[in-house]
């Protein structure tokens, strides 16, 4: 129910929402939990294994219980906490984990049978019989395993990803994070402050204290005021911080969408990554539950959650309060309550010698043994040093003390260290280089105290930054010194929840400890206790507790489970934002793209290059049709293809030749200029790194090509070699892949179609000519290289000439009965030429394996040149590079295996395998290129081809790898 | 993980491309034996403490350089170009 005056929530502003079908209306500001609590519903999910009823119990990221799904119309979010997600007009949840409805659960008879569902009963139960297995019991735990549901269809939402920067980040925005963001803003710091809420203030919003005898929300408005309104302060608001990572950079998740109906110009959530040269970590505490038996009905809530509920949302989450507590900060809570005339019927304080000061009955030494009420709490007994009590009561708080918020201190493996004085585990000193935790999160619990600390952290973040900080007189605050005693676990018939998302209990823990299982790590996975969404938060350090009770060691000596990003679930949408679909990769188009899809040409993915496969003409019904056309295009006029995809690198100065002579096997110091000559360059380790073409334009220029895929390999690989072998050389090089489109025009009427298109004839061209010509007076270059075997050129323009030219050139081709032609002809061209590609030189092959040790020049070194000859990599145990003709017209495809005919059909009788398979018109049968042990001295011979995925099973004849034209005369002509 | 570029300033890794240890810049001579070469491609130490790696700054300023970084705290200690300034002018 509301309680009025209260809440910073807009009270004009009424938002309707839907939970489970039902419409229930909250205010502008309100969470799901608040506006169901304020709306008096209590039972909001079921719990994982036992399917217990449940309601809110915290009121932040930490929720266990309070699990929903948020339906979208294009997408279902499951395990949402409802504290969290705050509500808008249109907004449609459900509960999750329940089979036919939250208040009729039928797997809730999973509670019954709760004895035989203790830790480890998967181990224990589904060991035999083994038959059952996978037909029974595999399909029955999947069936009841994981918590909410998903949609099954792609999220269609949109997500980023961002990175920011700065001096100082500030994680979390209580009284420690924005003294420091203060302190530091005003001494002129770039500053990026993050807070998990929509709203600054942390626990000043909860607290209702005073700071300099006002209440402490005048305080906040003119920080908030005066924070916004500095330019070198960034407010996050609504994100939370997950990770922190090496080098000062941190993780952040920004629900930028989520609480709000879909917009389609904003994200629903940015993954950012944010670098800082120092940080403050101010995220303060959470409080911890007490495991007293059947402490997990709905009503059942932490005091600190409902001291929010009553201040931040004005809402009251029960008519008759009881406060369970074993310190005197909980009891504020109750006096809060009574003063805001809500009825507490008791306070509970576990402590026998704590005072009893409130205007209701105070029962000391107290104990909860048992609670009531199957949808929703309705009584609570346990005793007191009085003796016993039973009370009707409806919302029970409980305060067991307060835990720092550590977790990113731990995820650069940083151990917390035990303070005895406040029962909790501290962060490490130093745990993340650059961050300084303070406040709560470093275990000082009053609000002077953390305003101090934050204070004093930007200060020495200053000094690390070197600047000046400005004095801040810091706020007078209450500053009580926080008095617990330990409480752990009441005993009791009952069973006693330690973590409510996984259903783990007092009883889990101490079986896990008879069992063996006495490490915390073994006791965490045997009980599964710490692996729900909320991941420990709730419940870690009870579990820890009851295990160092159980194995008689104290909670130091048994140790502490560390953390690991994320923080809190983090979606992978987020974190993979741009990646999913074309965004997977960057996408790199040619000049000539618009003009091939224009003909309807399907695409194939080249390295990041899209190239057509083939130009379909109607009445064709299958890409070969197309494929045999453009083949024949090349070897009876002319063919046109875009061979812009390969790299292109210039490479100029005095010594670029004896460069070249260093990265090529064959000799290039010598190239006359105006020549272009075909080149191997091998890795480090002596095999195949790339093959290309490189023409000497200058005495002191030349131009290499690469492979399309390999060319920022190629680039990298002459960085290397320049800059660490050669770096005195007088030689630079850049890529130019970008600044000139280049097309293949290839055919015997090649010649005559240039020269119907160049400004002036050619004369003199020879195979492997390259000079400069004149296209509509655009200056091009003209290179005589062939990859079909034909009579080949390669026109070279600016990129903004390309797509013009490539129109061009195919219209004149195919005026003379030629045309373009895609990666499929081009493909078989070169296979019937044995002309290789990456298929062949896939990173195993040396240049002796495809017949090319020839091109190692012998009075030179070059990289890799001796490691080339080590043992094994030369001989007749070598699988060099053939060619394979089948006798018949069957198909055969690259990646079969090749076999001896009569040979076992076994791995170890492989005698090579195929790369490339195409069917050529030109041989009437498929060709294939391949490696085969020894082949060279095999040629003739007759080998099985066989490929077992695809029922291939083919006699293949043995020979030269260039199947036509062995002389060359072709492309010379 | 951030590496402080010679060229470029400290640059997040991603715009870095990683190598191998620094012993590749030692290129073996023509006549190396088997064993110098095996060293030189394949054996390396794995030390826990300060390392000596090679990466290159892809996606920046395209040098190379030795990064010196902690395998165990995981501190990067500094980064110095592969090709050192030559004392000739108009020379790296």
């Amino acid at each position: 129910m509301r309680v009025e005056g209260k809440g910073l929530i807009d009270r004009s502003k009424t938002v309707s929402f839907k939970f489970d079908g039902k419409t229930y209306q909250g205010f502008k500001g309100d969470t799901v939990a608040s506006a169901l609590l304020a709306n008096g519903v209590k039972l909001v999910g079921r719990s994982f294994k036992y399917h217990r009823p449940r309601g809110v119990l915290t009121a932040g990221s930490e929720e266990p219980n309070a699990l929903i799904e948020v339906v979208g119309a294009s997408n279902q979010t499951p395990n949402v906490r409802a504290t969290v997600q705050e509500i808008f007009d249109g907004l449609n949840t459900r509960s999750q984990n329940r089979w036919p409805s939250l208040r009729f659960d039928v797997l809730s008879a999973n509670d019954l049978a709760s004895p035989f569902l203790s830790a480890g009963f998967y181990y224990k139960t589904f060991m035999w019989p083994k038959a059952f297995w996978e037909g029974l019991y595999e399909p029955l735990i999947r069936r009841a395993a994981g918590l909410g549901s998903l949609s099954a269809k792609h999220d269609e939402g949109h997500y980023e990803k961002a990175y920011a920067f700065c001096d100082l980040l500030v994680i979390g925005s209580g009284p420690t994070g924005l003294m420091a963001a203060l302190a530091a803003g005003r001494a002129g710091a770039d500053v990026i402050l993050c807070e998990e809420d929509r709203l600054l203030g942390g626990r000043l919003l909860s607290d209702d204290g005073q700071l300099d005898g006002k209440p402490a929300a005048e305080w906040l408005a003119s920080v908030t005021a005066e924070l916004d309104a500095l330019p070198n302060v960034r407010i996050m608001r609504r994100t939370t911080v997950t990770g922190a990572y090496d080098g000062g950079v941190y993780s952040a998740l920004e629900r930028v969408g989520l609480h709000r109906a879909p917009r389609p110009d904003l994200p629903r959530e940015a993954f950012w990554r944010i670098t800082a040269t120092r940080t403050v970590l101010a995220a303060g505490a959470l409080e911890r539950p007490i495991a007293f038996p059947m402490n997990d009905r709905p009503g059942i809530m932490l005091a600190s959650a409902v001291q929010t509920y009553l201040h931040k949302f004005g809402v009251v989450p029960g008519r008759r309060v009881t406060l369970f507590a074993n310190n005197d900060a909980a009891r504020v809570v109750a006096r809060q309550l009574m003063a805001a005339g809500v009825s507490v019927a008791a306070i509970l304080d576990s402590r026998a010698d704590a005072s009893a000061v409130e205007d209701c009955p105070v029962y000391l030494g107290a104990q909860i043994t048992d609670t009531k009420g199957r949808l929703g709490l309705r009584a609570i007994s346990g005793s007191h040093t009085g003796g016993e009590f039973q009370i009707e009561t409806d919302l029970l708080l409980v305060s067991g003390g307060w835990n720092p918020t550590l977790h990113i201190t731990c995820h650069m493996n940083g151990r917390p260290r035990w303070n005895p004085e406040i029962a909790a585990f501290v962060p490490s000193e130093g745990a993340i280089p650059g961050l300084r935790a303070a406040g709560a999160c470093n275990g000082e619990f009053t609000t002077l105290g953390c305003l101090t600390a934050g204070m004093q952290a930007a200060e020495e973040a200053l000094a690390v930054l070197g600047r000046a900080s400005v004095a801040i007189a810091v706020p007078k605050a209450e500053g009580l010194p926080y008095k617990l005693t330990p409480l752990w676990q009441v005993d009791g018939k009952g069973r006693a929840w330690l973590d409510y998302a996984n259903d783990v209990t007092t009883k889990d823990v101490k079986l896990a400890a008879q069992e063996g299982f006495r490490s915390v790590e073994h006791m965490k996975r045997y009980t599964t206790q710490g692996m729900a969404p909320d991941q420990g938060k709730n419940s870690n350090i009870g579990a820890l507790a009851v295990l160092a009770d159980s194995t008689g060691r104290g909670i130091p000596e048994t140790g502490t489970t560390t953390f690991r990003p994320p923080f809190i679930p983090t979606s992978i949408a987020a974190i993979g934002a741009g990646g999913r679909g074309m965004g997977f990769a960057p996408q790199r188009f040619m000049t000539s793209d618009q003009a091939s899809r224009d003909r309807s040409a399907p695409m194939i993915e080249a390295g990041l290059w899209y190239r057509p496969s083939y130009f379909p003409k109607p009445g064709e019904t299958s890409w070969r049709e197309s494929c045999d056309r453009e083949i024949a295009y090349v070897r009876e006029a002319v063919g046109v293809c875009d061979v812009s995809t390969l790299g292109k690198i210039d490479i100029q100065g005095k010594d670029a030749g004896r460069f070249l002579d260093l990265v090529y096997t064959n000799t290039f110091s010598t190239l006359p200029v105006g020549r272009v000559r075909y080149g191997l360059m091998l890795r480090d380790d002596g095999y195949v790194l790339d093959d290309g073409t490189s023409a000497r334009l200058a005495e002191d220029r030349y131009l290499m090509t690469t492979t399309t895929a390999a060319a920022g390999l190629v680039m990298r690989h002459l960085d290397f070699v320049h800059q660490a072998h050669c770096a005195d050389w007088d030689v630079r090089f850049i890529s130019v892949t970008e600044s000139w489109a280049q097309f293949a025009v290839a055919g015997p009427m090649a010649r005559s179609l240039l020269n119907s298109y160049l400004d002036q004839p050619l004369a003199e061209f020879p195979f492997m000519a390259v000079g400069e010509v004149s296209v509509g007076g655009v200056a091009a270059r003209l290179f005589r290289i062939s990859f079909s075997g034909e009579e080949g050129y390669e026109i070279a323009v600016p990129t903004r000439y390309g797509e013009a030219l490539f129109r061009d050139l195919v219209a004149r081709a195919e005026t003379m009965g030629g045309g373009p032609y895609g990666m499929e002809a081009l493909n078989v061209l070169r296979i019937e030429k044995g002309f290789i590609t990456h298929a062949e030189i896939h990173g195993r092959v040396t240049a002796y394996d495809i017949g090319l040790e020839k091109m190692v020049a012998a009075k030179k070194d070059c990289i890799g040149k001796l490691a080339a000859t080590r043992p094994g990599l030369v001989g007749a145990e070598r699988e060099q590079m053939v060619g394979l003709k089948p006798l018949g017209p069957d198909a055969i495809t690259s990646g079969a295996h090749l076999f001896i005919p009569g040979a076992d059909l076994t791995r170890v009788n492989s005698q090579g395998y195929t790369t490339s398979v195409g069917w050529s018109p030109m041989f009437g049968r498929y060709l294939a290129l391949g490696f085969l042990v020894n082949g060279r001295a095999r040629i003739g011979e007759t080998v099985r081809v066989i490929d077992r995925l695809r029922n291939i099973d083919v006699l293949a004849e043995v020979c030269d790898p260039v199947f036509f034209d062995k002389q060359g005369e072709k492309l010379r002509a | 993980m951030r590496i402080p570029c010679p060229v470029c300033g400290t640059r997040d890794r991603r715009e870095f491309y990683y190598y191998g240890a620094e012993d590749y810049l030692k290129r073996p001579s023509d006549g190396s034996s088997i064993d110098e070469l095996d060293n030189h491609l394949f054996l390396r130490d794995n030390p826990a403490g300060v390392t000596r790696d090679l990466w290159y700054h892809e996606t920046g300023c395209a040098s190379w350089m030795v990064v010196t970084r902690n395998t165990v705290t995981h501190e990067v200690l500094g980064a110095e170009l592969v090709a050192k300034p030559s004392k000739k002018k108009g020379t790296l």
